[in-house]
């Protein structure tokens, strides 16, 4: 065995870094046009949506209908600060403030709720999406109804890569650490975790929290990248998008979800050419795929970028079990 | 074994994606393929989500416009090609789609999308990749102007929400011979919040003094409260800007109170469901819009029966402007000096004297906005008796 930190970055920094150089490449040549790297955009942005989510439904078990709330909240507080301060700092800050705020708001709304036990979190967390919504299109500086527009556009490729892969990565530590196996302890038995010493309440706010933030930051690489913003952007459908991404790729799996959302985005763009009858295929394969794979297309497992890696370093099969439940 | 196909299937998927991008997108000229021969134009309308009937309507009047120009020998004898998508009434998906229809379709202008939040999504695009973008619907004030500098790259066929408000006061002041006015204005909705104040400073204007203002919001249907309030005041005229689903249970509650007093409202009354949900009460009842179906110029005759020849139905305003819209894009192309988008945006801003079926007009060239006519529509005993154009 080599030194392990060595291997770790051969197998999965090599793989990722290859990627970040594929598509830096492919803009700099003019191989990607400015559709695709929007195209590349919504998909980075709802990896983080989705990969957030899933901390908080597939891994705590907490069901949470208000995502699009926190997108909203992130989305609004990067806006407004990178009006106010346009350069890389204030866009810095303004995600920052905004993943933020989204966890605060996410730890108000998480500590009463979640100390119940069954589905008060998802009734609560569809109030509060509307309810900041709502907020949104009745204050005077957040522009109303008509929405924010005219945000400096500062996200591109290297930030998005940056963003993303660090929100996976990120959120893979968190459940890997003793946090995170509270959490998922907490999925498996709320009572059976209880009596071995795990209070159930703590890592419940915890993983909600943590998956707010990520849902703020996700909203502010939107308003960023996007550059217009309006309170109707995130209502229900949104929530309900991002929870589609989540199951489909499998409640309790980080890859599910990053899997699950390129192949929603790769759907969505080849059936753009069928514009009168797009929807109905797009909810006809939804309905095929969960018929065929009701646990989602990945269950609960996980592929690792190790089976990548593997090419790069050939070694012997290591047991592949689901990483994060183990 | 299951994941390995599973990973072939994903990375399979993934390069659909880049062979969807590059794919043709299906359009509806004889000769897609020959570009030089054709004159693109992108479609970027709703046309599913919660806008899709603006989209839609206004699509349906852009495909006629286009079916009659390219008959008539089409643009300079070229015929018109449409490139239409989809937003999803999402304005993300707005940007995205401009992008793809400028960067990859390479067309010389974008129609659409019909609401303002979709129009304003592109706006960035329109300057970065120089195609002008053109919606016949868009009436928010700071669409063309933003913070008090011109959008270059964006243009509007279609009034202003201001524009409505300040007719609507000169017609009480001047028509009606009001001094004093009640507004009632949906707070949660920025288009009546518009007119509500671009009223209120012109009926100022004008020596009028407004003696109540009111306030309500998007999906209420019981009015009661607030008109009791206003009913024991003195007043000539109720200015009650919205959308039909609610103007319409107020007028009829209004009346059934017994307040007598002219209402009127905007563009936002143009549907068969305001005279179904007010009734009989539905008199004395006055909106501005675009462009009315009992107009006997024999430009708008002729429309309306190609229209409905085509589509078994009588246009509305979204389909009249979206016909507007389209021969205005064929004009300023015509006029062009070369098939770009900056020269065609050069040609629109010189627009003189269009003649539409929403009326005649020029573009203003320090604000994109049409120098347009303004139609008023009066209701009597729930139907339409007054058509004015102002």
């Amino acid at each position: 065995m080599a030194n392990p930190m060595v291997r770790t970055l051969l197998t999965r920094g090599v793989p990722l870094l290859l990627l970040y150089a594929v598509v830096l490449a492919g803009l700099n040549l003019g191989l990607i046009d400015d559709y695709l790297m929007a195209t590349i955009a919504t998909l980075c942005i709802n990896i983080v949506l989705a990969v957030s989510l899933n901390l908080i439904t597939g891994f705590t078990g907490q069901f949470s209908l208000g995502h699009a709330g926190f997108m909203a909240i992130g989305a609004y507080t990067t806006g407004l600060i990178t009006i106010a301060v346009p350069t890389v700092p204030g866009f810095i800050a303004g995600l920052l403030a905004g993943g933020l705020l989204a966890a605060l708001v996410g730890f108000l709304i998480g500590l009463p709720t979640l100390r119940l036990r069954g589905d008060y979190l998802a009734i609560a967390t569809l109030g509060l999406a509307e309810i900041i919504r709502i907020l949104l299109n009745n204050v005077e500086f957040t522009n109303g109804a008509a929405g924010l527009a005219g945000i400096p556009q500062m996200m591109d490729w290297n930030w998005f890569f940056i963003l993303t892969v660090g929100s996976v990565l990120l959120i893979r530590n968190f459940l890997r650490s003793s946090h995170g196996r509270n959490a998922i302890a907490v999925r498996e038995d709320e009572i059976a975790a209880e009596s071995i010493g795990v209070d159930a309440t703590r890592a419940k706010v915890l993983s909600f929290t943590v998956g707010a933030f990520f849902g703020g930051l996700a909203g502010g690489m939107y308003a960023s990248y996007f550059y217009f913003i309006k309170p109707d952007t995130f209502g229900f459908l949104k929530s309900i998008d991002i929870l589609v991404i989540v199951v489909l790729g499998g409640l309790g799996s980080l890859s599910g979800s990053v899997i699950a959302a390129v192949l929603l985005a790769a759907i969505s763009t080849v059936l753009q050419q069928f514009t009168a009858v797009r929807m109905i295929l797009y909810a006809l394969l939804l309905v095929i795929i969960m018929v065929f794979r009701p646990q989602g297309l990945m269950g609960s497992r996980e592929v690792s970028l190790r089976i990548v890696g593997r090419l790069f370093t050939r070694k012997p099969t290591e047991p592949d079990e689901p990483e994060a439940t183990r | 074994m299951k994941r390995t196909a599973i990973l072939l299937a994903a990375g399979a998927l993934g390069l659909s994606v880049l062979a969807g991008c590059s794919a043709k997108p299906v359009t509806n000229a004889p000769d897609a393929g020959a570009a030089g021969d054709t004159v693109k134009i992108g479609l970027n309308y709703e046309l599913s989500g919660p806008v899709a009937s603006y989209g839609q309507a206004s699509v349906a009047g852009i495909k006629l416009a286009a079916e009659e120009i390219n008959a008539a020998g089409g643009i300079n004898g070229k015929q018109i090609e449409l490139v239409s998508y989809d937003t999803k009434s999402d304005t993300a998906e707005a940007t995205t789609l401009a992008t793809k229809l400028m960067a990859q379709d390479k067309v010389v202008t974008v129609i659409g999308p019909a609401t303002s939040g979709g129009m304003k999504a592109q706006i960035q695009v329109a300057e970065k990749n120089q195609v002008p973008v053109v919606s016949g619907s868009s009436t928010a004030d700071d669409l063309t102007v933003t913070n008090g500098k011109l959008n270059e790259y964006v243009f509007r066929t279609c009034f202003n929400d201001s524009f409505q408000g300040t007719s609507a006061a000169n017609y009480s002041s001047e028509k009606l011979g009001a001094t004093t006015a009640v507004i009632i204005k949906d707070n949660s909705n920025d288009y009546s919040k518009g007119l509500a104040t671009s009223f209120d400073a012109q009926f100022k204007a004008n020596g009028g003094s407004i003696v109540a203002e009111e306030a309500y919001a998007t999906g209420e249907r019981n009015f009661n409260s607030i008109l009791t309030k206003i009913k024991g005041q003195s007043f000539d005229v109720i200015y009650l800007p919205g959308y039909y689903e609610e103007a319409g249970p107020a007028i009829k509650q209004a009346r059934e109170l017994g307040i007598t007093a002219p209402i009127l409202g905007g563009d936002g009354y143009d549907s068969p469901k305001l005279a179904e949900a007010a009734g009989a009460g539905l008199t004395d009842v006055y909106f501005t819009n675009h462009y009315s179906s009992e107009d006997h110029d024999p430009k708008v005759v002729e429309f309306i029966a190609a229209f409905k020849k085509a589509n078994g139905a009588d246009p509305n305003a979204f389909n009249a402007l979206g016909y507007d819209t389209l021969k205005f894009v064929a004009d300023a192309v015509s006029r062009a000096a070369e098939p770009t988008g900056s020269a065609v945006k050069d040609a629109m801003a010189d627009t003189k004297d269009f003649v539409g079926v929403t009326g005649t007009f020029s573009m203003d060239p320090s604000t994109h906005n049409p120098v347009k006519s303004i139609v008023f529509i009066g209701y009597k005993d729930g139907v339409i008796a007054v058509t004015e154009k102002a």
